[in-house]
């Protein structure tokens, strides 16, 4: 094929790019920065590891279905998993976020790369949320009946009802789960083809500044 | 169940400072939260010996 | 910055580099995740306080289910006087002149009467009375019905929800049919028949849910469990368990003035919606952080990454 016409293929454009930008030296590496020195950088793998047994718990409750776990001791154990890593996974996701926030993490054309992990964030909550209120308990009940003024009150509960199961436990398990799969992944990609972010005064004495 | 499902199961304990009140369970989350930041920034991290670095 | 500073710090790393297994990091994280979290379940399991079931409700506190069923008839129930998305009862809440809930319509219709009370009754056998008053209030016109329901309620918030003590008025079946339901209620097929409407699979609860919250029963459970909004319950969980401790901004907003006085206008009345605007603004801004100046030059005035970098700063010697 010539090189004029595989210049305009999508296809060889898409493998090129990928092939510049995210080559697998680049996604696989086995060597980080010498700054990449500080327990504070396990935070964004241990937000993915919560993530992982989130996953791993929920897709064993989806299989069993919402109340299996008021009368299963089994269920309630997957039940319990699903519920710390959720809690864990918010705990190391902020901490993760104040860490890249003081770090300045954005630097060096990675703007995206802190959009797509707020983006996770704020998605996670969502997720969450819906999460809770498909508990089939009494504090589902409760968090749908509260809920349900927050959301109506600017219109979004005409379409998004809190207090409809079926749509929640839908989005709760498929729609909202896709949409953080996705968003996690593009910033994992983001992360290893713009590399770790150096530290703050790393060029200061090739810019020729005065510490 | 928990071996702890009983105590779990309690009323909770709140903490009140005027308007703001917590629970001592989400007080502790919080709590952990700021304790491994700030472990994350000050314990020394390991393997960090300078033979080891490559140029 | 400078452009300069942009490039350097976009540039592939040049400097020295030091071995970092990702892959074994990972599993690592995922072991160690997966064992810390099967130990919290083994210790402490998860909150599951009980559903809430009409039944319950009804069996426990019978006069507060019969005065909501009467205010469900009457139209005076929270649920009746919503607005949308449920019904064209009120204008609903607003953002000054924003309507976005009335815009948006009715989405989910709900007939307090016909949906809570009536349908749910026809779908049982019930005693001669209660069948007969049935039959009385279908064939009624609307203002008959009205007229006798607005009375009964009015008559029994006078009486404090005591029905023996409500004196004799023109209710016409409304005493019979809240006193039916109740039965209904007790016996446990109020649950089911509210949910079904009448039909075979049915998943949205919101029935369920909006008759549940327009009595005081449920209220109170909440309130003993520390999970009413107006004191931090957005946060809060059943029993001792953490809650959702991220939730603690969105929670912040409906403690403080103007939002915790629901008799301010017009933010205090519409709290829900402007805290939604409020918290909405405050999520763009965290998306956004490292284009609002000011905030995004914070890590460079307090120098925690001095911390961070410590190890590379001190062999740097920058």
């Amino acid at each position: 094929m010539s090189a004029d016409i595989e210049k305009e293929m999508w296809t060889s454009k898409l493998r090129k790019g990928w092939q510049k930008n995210l080559p697998i030296e680049k996604l696989l590496p086995d060597t980080q920065p010498a700054y990449v020195a500080s327990w504070i950088y396990l935070f964004g793998v241990a937000t993915l590891a919560a993530l992982g047994v989130i996953v791993a718990s929920g897709l064993v409750l989806s299989f069993e279905g919402a109340s299996w776990y008021h009368y299963s001791s089994v269920g309630h154990f997957v039940n319990s998993m699903h519920f710390w890593s959720v809690q864990f996974f918010f705990i190391f996701m902020v901490v993760h976020l104040w860490g890249k926030f003081w770090m300045a993490a954005w630097r060096g054309r990675r703007l995206l790369t802190w959009i797509t992990g707020a983006l996770a964030f704020v998605g996670s909550i969502a997720t969450a949320f819906t999460g809770y209120l498909i508990q089939t308990n009494f504090d589902s009940q409760w968090i749908s009946y509260e809920a349900k003024d927050g959301f109506n009150s600017v219109g979004i509960g005409s379409r998004f009802n809190v207090t409809n199961f079926g749509q929640m436990i839908l989005l709760h398990v498929a729609f909202l789960p896709v949409i953080i799969g996705v968003i996690t992944l593009i910033h994992v990609l983001l992360v290893r083809a713009k590399g770790v972010v150096p530290p703050i005064d790393a060029f200061n004495n090739e810019l020729g500044e005065r510490k | 169940m928990g071996i702890f499902h009983h105590f779990m199961n309690l009323k909770a304990v709140y903490i009140h400072w005027g308007w703001f009140q917590i629970s001592i369970t989400n007080l502790l989350v919080i709590l952990f939260m700021l304790v491994l930041f700030g472990l994350a920034l000050v314990l020394p991290f390991p393997g960090n010996k300078k033979g080891k670095d490559q140029k | 910055m400078s452009d300069r500073r942009t490039e350097l710090e976009s540039a592939p790393w040049s400097g020295r580099v030091r071995r970092y297994d990702l892959i074994k990091e990972g599993v690592a994280a995922v072991v160690i995740v997966a064992i810390v979290v099967a130990a919290l379940s083994t210790l402490f399991g998860s909150p599951d306080d009980k559903q809430v079931t009409f039944k319950q409700w009804a069996v426990a506190a019978p006069a507060d289910f019969y005065a909501t069923a009467v205010q469900e008839l009457a139209g005076t129930s929270g649920t009746a006087g919503y607005g949308a998305p449920y019904n064209h009862a009120s204008d609903g809440v607003n953002l000054g002149p924003l309507y976005l809930a009335k815009w948006l319509g009715v989405t989910h219709p709900v007939d307090t009467v016909n949906d809570f009370v009536i349908t749910p009754l026809t779908t049982v056998a019930n005693a001669a009375p209660v069948a007969d008053a049935l039959k009385q209030w279908q064939g009624s016109d609307a203002k008959t019905q009205s007229t006798w329901a607005t009375n009964y309620d009015t008559a029994l918030t006078k009486a404090n929800q005591d029905a023996s003590k409500v004196s004799a008025g023109n209710y016409g079946p409304v005493p019979a049919l809240a006193g039916g339901l109740l039965t209904m209620a007790q016996a446990g097929s109020l649950d089911g028949a509210l949910l079904s409407q009448g039909n075979y699979f049915q998943s949205d609860n919101t029935k369920q849910t909006l008759f549940l919250g327009d009595g005081s029963y449920f209220n109170d459970q909440s309130t003993a469990s520390n999970l009413q909004g107006s004191t931090w319950g957005m946060m809060n969980e059943t029993g001792r368990y953490p809650g959702q401790a991220w939730l603690w901004l969105y929670s912040f907003w409906y403690q403080i003035p103007p939002f915790n006085n629901g008799d301010n206008h017009p933010f205090g009345a519409n709290a829900d919606a402007w805290i939604m605007l409020i918290m909405g603004a405050l999520s763009i801004g965290l998306i956004c952080m490292p284009l609002i100046p000011g905030v995004r030059s914070l890590p460079y005035k307090i120098k925690i990454h001095r911390l961070i970098w410590k190890n590379y700063y001190q062999e740097e010697n920058l």
